[in-house]
């Protein structure tokens, strides 16, 4: 029997893109030194400087549909050529009931449109963005939108509630021709690793402590970068961004090092240090901060990671229509600029800590 | 508010969607049978612009049944862009930051949660315009 050996990367008989893209961060911030004063009473060596907070009002269904309005905003396109919304979240309102058919409706996507929700802890929205790319390049559908979006929870007092944090970003998928960034090639590589998991019906997530760093961020980050920067023939120094999934400030830091990436070629799409870690929403929300200030030409490289665990990248080249559509919506640095502190009392009210009955 | 009844009304809660009236010509909400205006009947569908200004507004510190998690919480007459004036709440904005003639934007929110177990609604409301927020930063 003659070896077939197929490609790794995941190339889609067309050419696709991203066509429009919109970022959602609430407006509340809980500063790291905040969770220290309660639980730890230290604040040294905190991993982030402050998270973003889901409002009273927000979850990830409303948050989904200011991210996909925004990215609609910046495509100019009739929402009712949209064929798939596919939400990638640890934190749907719902156990049952999709957040993407109340996504579809409130942007007049519906009905002739797929709907699902995506799961795969932090890497969900990226998976969805994965299969949009298929729906799109296969030419099933011409538009797809895929969302990456949470209101992570971390239990009270461990190391996750410094960073668990709430926001996300919506990627509408298209035909190259019409991209604001085309996307070259994607790959994924997937372990079966518990680094962090929950369990059904229970509230907060349980973690592997230290197992999360070398076995499953550290070795799905690099791996999946890695084969794309091989398999593309390309150079850490080919791009002028990366973006890394990013729990908090150091872990993405130290991936981008060890694969021979510069500090200023990560900084534009580290956004964890002012927002937290929004778990799906992560990587994605990165990119969009990164498209907001790109130029025509750029290479960008964005590599998810999702406990349980696995990386999907992907590789990007943006176009001359970013300079028109970039304007079209509040950008990234406008909802992290829009700023209110909060201390940890408000924090545990708006986020159900407290016992009502 | 019956699961039906947030069924039926869910396009004018989730984006304002409205009336423009074939023979006045005026943009109307929450949609109805008869324009208010003219007394014309069937309307044609019309999504308003969800952009409009603060005309008047209160603070609610003794909500109805459903809200108390939310209290105390800003409550507006919004006069919309395209004429029609809609009572919503404010969000991302403390009760008294509130000013009459703010310019605001609508957005999609929780509304409230029918119980543990029940639906959850969604609803427009309305928060300070972002993008001139961002324009004069």
């Amino acid at each position: 029997m003659t070896e077939v050996k197929d490609s790794v990367l995941l190339r889609p008989n067309r050419p696709v893109g991203i066509v429009g893209y919109g970022a959602y961060v609430p407006i509340y911030r809980l500063p790291a030194r905040e969770v220290a004063r309660i639980w730890s009473g230290r604040d040294a060596e905190l991993p982030i400087k402050e998270k973003a907070v889901a409002g009273l009002d927000e979850d990830t269904a409303s948050m989904s549909i200011e991210a996909a309005r925004n990215a609609l905003a910046r495509a100019q396109i009739d929402p009712k050529r949209i064929r798939a919304v596919w939400v990638g979240s640890e934190s749907h309102p719902y156990a049952v009931k999709p957040t993407s058919t109340i996504v579809a409706e409130a942007l007049d996507i519906v009905p002739l449109t797929q709907a699902a929700d995506w799961e795969f802890a932090c890497k969900a929205g990226t998976e969805a963005m994965q299969a949009a790319i298929a729906f799109v390049g296969s030419g099933m559908a011409t538009y797809a939108l895929s969302i990456g979006m949470d209101t992570a929870q971390g239990r009270p007092g461990d190391a996750l509630e410094y960073t668990a944090a709430a926001g996300g970003a919506a990627i509408l998928i298209g035909p190259a021709e019409e991209s604001l960034a085309t996307i070259e090639a994607s790959v994924s590589y997937v372990t079966d690793t518990p680094d962090f998991w929950r369990r059904a019906h229970v509230h907060y997530p349980s973690h592997g402590q230290r197992f999360t760093g070398e076995p499953a961020y550290f070795h799905h980050v690099t791996h999946a970068a890695q084969i794309m920067l091989e398999e593309l023939g390309r150079k850490p120094a080919d791009y002028r961004y990366v973006v890394l999934h990013q729990p908090n400030v150091k872990f993405p830091q130290r991936a981008a090092k060890l694969l021979g990436f510069k500090p200023e070629q990560v900084q534009a799409g580290l956004l964890v240090g002012r927002i937290g870690n929004t778990y799906a929403g992560s990587s994605l929300v990165g990119m969009t901060a990164v498209l907001d200030e790109a130029r025509p030409g750029d290479q960008v490289l964005v590599v998810s990671f999702g406990s349980g665990a696995g990386s999907d990248a992907f590789s990007l080249e943006v176009t001359e229509r970013i300079e028109a559509a970039r304007g079209r919506a509040p950008q990234t640095l406008d909802y992290i600029a829009r700023r209110v502190e909060i201390d940890y009392a408000t924090y545990a009210r708006m986020r159900g800590k407290l016992l009502m009955k | 508010m019956s699961v039906a009844r947030t069924w039926r009304t869910r396009k004018q809660r989730y984006a304002l969607v409205g009336e423009r009236c074939d023979y006045c010509q005026n943009a109307i909400f929450p949609p109805r049978d008869v324009c208010p205006h003219c007394a014309e009947p069937a309307q044609k569908e019309f999504a308003l612009s969800g952009r409009g200004t603060v005309y008047s507004y209160t603070t609610v510190f003794d909500p109805p049944t459903g809200f108390d998690a939310f209290a105390p919480y800003p409550v507006a007459l919004v006069k919309l862009d395209e004429g029609p004036m809609v009572t919503a709440q404010l969000t991302d904005i403390m009760p008294d930051q509130v000013k009459i003639g703010m310019p605001v934007e609508m957005v999609t929110r929780k509304l409230n949660e029918q119980g543990d177990e029940g639906i959850i609604v969604y609803s427009y409301k309305f928060r300070p315009q972002l993008q001139r927020q961002a324009l004069a930063a």
